[in-house]
């Protein structure tokens, strides 16, 4: 346990200490991108590796949150207004959305979700008065939480450390709660979580809310962090991606969607820059690694580490 | 006056084209309990085909069948090769289908670049039909006769046939269809490549209403997993009145409310999950 939390310090020195040693603003802003997509796919994770329901259309929540901040911060509302209102009006999107999907179980539930996710993207892309269509919105400028500007690069990055740390610190906490208990007996034995007087629908729906709210929160960071939104971000190819981190890290794991995260978004900024093909690549990543890799890379490490101190601890046993 | 008709008939054109793209995707979902997340590439694979043979001066009834067969094929070498090997994995094939949506796509943008590909109809189909003072145009009155006759087809194949009994029997139970003898491997691949085939034909059918361009995929999909929800997986009957329920609606809210007209297609799905989460002719609980 010692030894758990020196580490866990060290690694959070050696985050904060990201932009001192790398000086390069243009990976410090890709360590920024790598730290809201890790929240998203965290937030993801609660549904997939918890819950076990596949959601196709967690972006969604990128936009709905995204595009409330920009078109209240237009309509003369004050940043921290914007960001509660933005926030709490796509939570509650994705109250409503986990009441329709949670009319189905399984491949109905991801079919739902994705069907809501195009639907959200189409609003985007069409409804042009509103949305701005295909051209997007431009969010003003960032806000100054406590007068702390988070202009440059490198503040910007501590700021997406603070939230991701305290969005990781609450899911953490929520996993390891009854709740949490409660939302993984619901995906393995629903019936017998019925029969204990569990309300199986209730803790799946909030579920649900938690996970829309901490992605509202990385869609928040987002549009901080682009000054803009449009209807790309939102797209199905989006929701795939952070669907794919989350299952490349590994969804029994609390970290498995952090290294998920951390590989494809650097993955793709490197391949981007030399190979136009992005989209062939994802989706041959999304066949090799269900095919080949269904656990994810977290887990498989796990074991092949337990197998390799396995003969060491019958050594000292002997 | 001729507004209504006009947009009456192109929404029921546009229905006739939704129930090729939707029936083989709900006959394979009912059957292996998967949605294939690549219909929708499908169905702009099968129009670019045909927009090929088309440029190459192939005639356009030889270029939807050339695409109904090519995309068949693919269809087939993606379910023997792919799907097959995750057998029992229904998380792992839906996500598969969906890996292979986004390379269908990007090797398409790579071989017939981004620029729309425009596919006439046929010379003796563009002239339009007069009745009674009104003008009808002639290839979408087509489109619509070629779909009611797949439907029909469809429906004496399910109803009549062995191979449609063997089917609806996978469908209502596989553990016991496989009990009594039914292959019902080999009909995961007959069926889905039945749906393959469709897509591919309706791909080519539908390119002079909407071209063969980047994105067509996707938003084709999301209109066939609405025609599903809405209809319910596995039923014909639920195919052919979702796609006209979605044709109506998609093609009315895009002439009278642009920048609603995903909206309104939210509508239907919410009321039809809230009341009858099967499908309203569902039998197989999704």
């Amino acid at each position: 346990m010692r030894r758990k939390g020196v580490l866990l310090f060290a690694i959070g020195m050696a985050l904060i200490a990201v932009p001192l040693i790398i000086t390069s603003e243009f990976y410090v802003n890709l360590a920024s991108q790598i730290l809201i997509y890790a929240l998203l796919a965290v937030s993801l994770n609660l549904l997939l590796g918890y819950g076990g329901m596949v959601s196709l259309g967690h972006a969604s929540f990128v936009g709905l949150a995204s595009y409330a901040a920009v078109l209240l911060l237009n309509a003369g509302f004050g940043q921290l207004a914007s960001a509660v209102l933005a926030i709490l009006f796509s939570t509650a999107c994705g109250g409503l959305f986990g009441l329709l999907a949670l009319r189905a179980s399984g491949i109905g539930f991801l079919m739902i979700t994705l069907a809501l996710g195009q639907i959200v993207w189409g609003i985007a892309y069409r409804a042009n008065t509103l949305t701005n269509g295909d051209n997007g919105l431009r969010y003003a400028a960032r806000p100054h939480p406590f007068g702390i500007a988070i202009d440059s690069a490198s503040s910007f990055y501590w700021f997406s450390l603070i939230v991701f740390a305290i969005a990781l610190f609450f899911i953490w906490r929520v996993t390891r709660s009854p709740f949490g208990a409660s939302l993984q007996g619901a995906r393995d034995q629903p019936r017998r979580m019925r029969m204990l007087g569990h309300n199986v629908w209730l803790i799946q729906w909030l579920a649900f809310v938690l996970a829309s709210f901490w992605g509202s929160v990385a869609g928040l960071l987002y549009v901080y962090y682009n000054l803009f939104i449009s209807p790309h971000a939102i797209s199905l190819q989006q929701s795939a991606e952070v669907l794919l981190m989350a299952i490349l890290g590994g969804a029994s794991a609390l970290t498995g969607p952090i290294v998920g995260a951390v590989i494809i978004t650097l993955v793709k900024n490197v391949v981007s820059t030399y190979f136009e093909r992005w989209n062939s690549l994802l989706g041959a990543i999304f066949v090799v690694v269900i095919m080949f890799m269904p656990f994810g890379i977290v887990p498989g490490v796990r074991q092949l580490w337990a197998r390799w101190r396995a003969p060491k601890k019958l050594e000292r046993a002997a | 006056m001729q507004f209504w008709i006009i947009q009456t008939l192109n929404s029921i054109a546009f229905g006739g084209l939704l129930f090729l793209l939707s029936s083989g995707f709900s006959l394979a979902f009912g059957l292996m309990r998967i949605p294939n997340l690549a219909h929708g590439g499908f169905f702009m694979l099968g129009a670019y085909l045909g927009a090929t043979i088309v440029y190459y001066g192939g005639h356009f009834w030889i270029a939807v069948l050339g695409a109904g067969l090519g995309v068949g094929l693919v269809g087939i070498a993606f379910e023997r090769l792919i799907l097959r090997r995750l057998a029992g994995n229904v998380q792992g094939q839906v996500l598969v289908t969906l890996g292979v949506s986004f390379i269908i796509a990007d090797l398409c943008l790579l071989i017939w670049t981004g620029d729309p590909w425009t596919v006439p109809a046929p010379a003796e189909l563009r002239p339009p039909l007069r009745v009674a003072g009104f003008a009808f145009p002639t290839f979408r009155l087509v489109v619509l006769a070629i779909a009611l006759v797949t439907a029909v087809a469809l429906y004496l194949l399910m109803d009549r046939t062995r191979l449609g009994a063997m089917i609806r029997a996978g469908v209502d139970d596989m553990e016991m269809a496989r009990g009594v003898g039914i292959p019902v491997s080999l009909l995961f691949t007959v069926v889905f490549a039945l749906g393959a085939v469709l897509a591919g034909l309706g791909g080519t059918l539908g390119a002079p209403m909407l071209n063969a361009y980047p994105g067509l995929d996707t938003d084709m999909l999301p209109l066939a997993l609405i025609v599903v929800i809405l209809g319910g997986a596995g039923s014909l009957l639920g195919a052919f009145v979702g796609s006209f329920v979605v044709g109506f609606l998609y093609n009315f809210g895009i002439a009278l409310f642009p920048d609603l007209a995903y909206f309104i297609l939210f509508l239907p799905m919410v009321l039809v999950l809230v009341f009858r989460p099967q499908g309203l002719f569902g039998r197989v609980q999704t």
